[in-house]
């Protein structure tokens, strides 16, 4: 088969490889984005609190700390133009004795160092008025902290890229890099793309296609947290993320976050892995969360529970030491066409476009880059039913019936949006693409309804038979066959 | 925003009884208001039989009982509506529905909530382990096979033993998957004797109580889950553990009364059941709001169900004739033998049917209703089993007219 050939070629679909799509669709370039999975967003930047940070436990100087801060001031514009929705909801930091008070006053100052905006120590009163369920006698207030749905934020920037001529191949695990020929040849699912730069956006198999990209020597250790999400009714008590005060070295523990949707999260805990791919829920660690989370939330209760899920921080380590390092955004001088990126993990949902802006400019640093006069920012996502007001209801109805159909009983999910969906721009066809994308079957009843509903549309609208839909992986068939063969004597 | 008399939320077997009731009544002033393309329910998926035993003296499929409700609306030229999705509900009765045709509003004098139950899934038992595709309610595998024409595996664990997994058991078995077991958390089955004895017992498949799931694996698809004992305390005991290979998982671990519109409108609802706190004519707090069915109490059997929608309608028959909600003043509780107890207050004017559950089985007993110290009912039974409901005919001139009632099994 003949090679595909791109200027440049990203490895990874999470927040980071679609943000540099993104950033990189602004310039004359031919771009392709090469994923392992089914979909973006498969793997950490899908499992995380989905919290925008402030920057106030980074160390001064780093990366995390300055992209941190740039993130987070640019995102009411960036969630605009790219229709995610997203809420500056503040976040407080709750303590209860004096060593929590001596951390948070430490952070307060490395913050303000960082430039994050209007930190200030609130007494309980305070406290209580800003969130009644909120735990703890004390708190750091940081009124520039948000919340904002991870998955539509990584889809949102891909559909971006791809609208603005980038290319996403799903299914394209890359099994090898060629240098030989002073292009980069790389094998990826059944195709061979050729490109004059290569970027590492593999999140936590970053280490793996550094090695294969010849650079060696890098190391990242993964921190495993586990999550509980709570329905829908426990949102209604919480408006503002609550952590706990921060260890000496800036580590958070389990916290208590509203989503952008409206529900809860309780996690993550922390503890060592070394798999990439697990991200199972674990008994003791369930366990952990209930009694950690109680202390932030007051209103925890199991009759809340709907979901469980974990996600892992790949930071990188100090090979010798093990001590945690920063990001790092790598280019060497005797691997030209190269930006490495490794060990982005928290706060990389923050920091996904500074740090795409900066691969742009380590490629800028070698070659001019043309802009794009076509270039467009704007992103519109699917219009969703839900939330509107009832005059803007009864018109989406009018303009296309489907929106008068519910698919997805407990969030109001309308068959207009299930097909939106289904016919995505990065044409993914999983349920869980379905899901991310419109939110049908993360409501209490997880799918109890409406999962039954979306694989009959995928199977209506693309002609699918019923043992080629997935649930997420390759792999992850849904269904064996027919119960019975359609009757052909008739 | 149209005027009915009264709306029925859900046209499965409570609200078409409720229908019917409410028409030879002579309310006819009524709209049935159903989600899916068809009325019926879920006893659209239930294609097995045993249905009707009660009502009607003979064992129906689920589609055929149902068809006898719908036949009986259609005949009356009963109001309905299919494909119509009730979105909210105040607690001055006003409806917002959602259709093709756009947002549709109603006014009503009386309102029966019928929207039936949910199923308890994964997140809500914390099950740890991976997120494989294969992991399926029990109900939304009944759906995919009959309803849908697909198969949803072939070598099938079943975690819980509520009637609609053992059917599933059967079902699955007929189709030529394997189903390896049937584990249950309980010391005792939460299926009725019947289910055990003709989905399992008849096809060899094994029943193991007081054992749950305590891990799930496989990256895409279910690759197999490991079993352990539990103690008293429901916590898994070491040593205990198996590991079964599988690609499916059905769990049959509860159901859930479905009372998102009910919250909407203030009803209070009951911790025990998750359903409202009803009096004897099923009234809810709201004044005009009334519920039957599973959308209450989740039932063993459907002639239970219709029989309270029945009952319902006649409550809402009177509610709607003297204006002015019924004084209810007696409480009832339970004790710890029992689960829960419908309705939970009464007014002490008429006679009622008090539903309840045992908490464990027991034999040779006697539920006894007490009032001020005094038992003033009792029934005895040979046996009890939390899977079979028990209901209790209470004549109002039992009761005094002060003090609540308490509720217990005695052995």
């Amino acid at each position: 088969m003949k090679d595909q050939l791109y200027d440049v070629v990203i490895i990874g679909a999470g927040v980071i490889g679609s943000a540099v799509a993104r950033e990189l669709s602004r310039y004359r370039l031919r771009i392709a984005v090469l994923e392992k999975e089914l979909d973006v967003a498969c793997g950490n930047s899908s499992r995380n609190t989905g919290v925008l940070h402030g920057g106030f436990t980074y160390r001064p100087g780093s990366l995390k700390a300055e992209c941190t801060v740039e993130g987070n001031r640019e995102f009411d514009q960036v969630a605009k133009e790219l229709d995610v929705p997203f809420k500056r909801s503040g976040k407080v930091v709750v303590g209860f004795n004096d060593e929590d008070m001596r951390n948070i006053l430490k952070f307060k100052q490395i913050g303000e160092t960082n430039g994050v905006r209007g930190l200030e120590i609130i007494d309980k009163d305070r406290l209580y008025r800003i969130d009644a369920s909120a735990g703890g006698e004390f708190a750091m207030y940081s009124p520039d902290s948000g919340i904002l749905n991870p998955m539509q934020y990584t889809i949102a920037l891909a559909e971006n890229a791809h609208a603005n001529g980038a290319d996403f191949f799903f299914a394209s695990e890359v099994t090898a890099i060629d240098n030989s020929t002073g292009r980069y040849r790389i094998s990826a699912g059944d195709k061979c793309f050729s490109s004059r730069w290569v970027i590492n956006c593999a999140g936590m198999n970053c280490v793996a296609i550094s090695e294969m990209l010849g650079i060696s020597g890098h190391q990242v250790k993964g921190f495993k947290g586990e999550y509980f999400v709570l329905d829908k009714k426990a949102g209604q008590y919480l408006n503002i993320p609550v952590y706990p005060a921060p260890n000496a070295k800036g580590g958070f523990s389990t916290h208590a976050t509203p989503t952008i949707d409206g529900n809860v999260l309780i996690g993550p805990d922390s503890y060592l892995t070394d798999d990439p791919d697990d991200f199972a829920a674990t008994r003791e660690h369930m366990q952990g969360l209930i009694e950690d989370g109680a202390k932030m939330f007051k209103h925890i209760k199991r009759d809340f529970f709907i979901r469980n899920f974990a996600g892992t921080r790949w930071k990188r380590v100090d090979p010798d030491t093990g001590e945690i390092l920063d990001f790092l955004i790598e280019t060497r001088t005797d691997k030209p066409g190269i930006v490495n990126l490794i060990g982005i993990e928290s706060p990389g949902l923050t920091c996904a476009l500074p740090i795409a802006r900066r691969v742009v400019g380590k490629i800028r640093d070698r070659e001019q880059l043309a802009p794009k006069p076509s270039f467009n920012p704007v992103r519109r996502g699917i219009t969703p039913f839900a939330g509107q007001p009832r005059e803007r209801q009864q018109a989406l109805i009018n303009a296309d019936p489907n929106y008068g159909e519910i698919v997805c009983r407990c969030e109001t999910i309308t068959k207009a949006e299930i097909l939106s969906a289904i016919n995505n721009p990065l044409g993914v066809v999983t349920v869980t693409g379905i899901k991310n994308r419109t939110r049908a079957t993360m409501g209490r009843c997880q799918g109890g309804y409406c999962e039954t509903r979306i694989a009959a549309l995928i199977q209506e609208t693309l002609g699918s038979k019923e043992t080629e839909i997935r649930y997420q992986h390759a792999g992850s068939y849904l269904f064996t066959g027919k119960v019975r063969e359609d009757d052909h004597a008739a | 925003m149209q005027h009915k008399q009264v709306i029925i939320i859900g046209g499965g077997p409570a609200g078409l009884a409720a229908a019917l009731e409410l028409y030879h009544n002579g309310v006819t002033d009524i709209l049935i208001l159903e989600r899916e393309k068809h009325l019926g329910g879920i006893l659209r998926q239930c294609i097995h039989d045993g249905f009707g035993l009660l009502r009607f003296k003979e064992s129906l499929s689920g589609p055929e009982y149902a068809q006898r409700f719908i036949d009986e609306i259609d005949r009356l030229h009963i109001p309905y509506l299919t494909d119509v999705t009730v979105i909210d509900i105040t607690a001055d009765k006003k409806v917002l529905a959602v259709s093709k045709q756009g947002l549709l509003e109603f006014q009503a004098e009386a309102l029966a909530l019928t929207m039936g139950c949910r199923e308890r899934t994964r997140g809500a038992i914390s099950i740890p382990g991976t997120r494989p595709a294969g992991i399926y309610t029990a109900g939304v595998a009944q759906s995919y096979i009959n309803l849908a024409n697909t198969m949803p595996g072939k070598n099938v664990v079943i975690l819980g033993s509520g009637d609609i997994g053992l059917i599933m058991a059967r079902r699955l078995t007929l189709e030529g998957a394997q189903v390896k077991a049937v584990f249950e958390l309980q010391p005792y089955p939460s299926g009725l004797p019947r289910n055990i004895a003709q989905c399992l017992n008849d096809y060899d498949i094994p029943l193991f109580l007081s054992h749950t799931v305590i891990d799930i694996k496989g990256r895409s698809r279910l690759e197999g889950v490991t079993v352990a004992a539990v103690d008293e305390n429901f916590a898994p005991i070491p040593g205990t553990e198996k590991d079964y290979p599988c690609d499916t998982l059905i769990l049959s671990v509860g159901l859930i009364p479905e009372n998102e519109l009910s919250l909407q409108a203030g009803v209070e609802l009951d911790q025990r059941t998750k359903g409202a706190l009803v009096d004897d004519s099923y009234q809810t707090s709201r004044p005009g709001i009334f519920v039957a069915g599973n959308v209450l109490q989740v039932h063993d059997l459907v002639d239970f169900v219709s029989a309270e929608a029945e009952k319902m309608a006649l409550g809402i028959v009177a509610y709607l004739h003297s204006d002015s909600s019924q004084s209810t003043h007696l409480t009832i509780r339970g004790d710890a033998s029992i689960t829960h107890t419908v309705p939970q207050r009464v007014s002490g004017k008429k006679d009622f049917i008090l539903s309840l559950r045992p908490s464990r089985p027991a034999q040779n007993c006697a539920v006894q209703i007490c009032q001020n110290e005094r038992v003033i009912a009792t029934q005895t039974f040979r046996k009890v089993l939390p899977a079979e409901m028990i209901q209790i005919p209470v004549a109002a001139n039992l009761l005094a007219e002060a003090g609540d009632l308490e509720v217990r099994i005695a052995c």
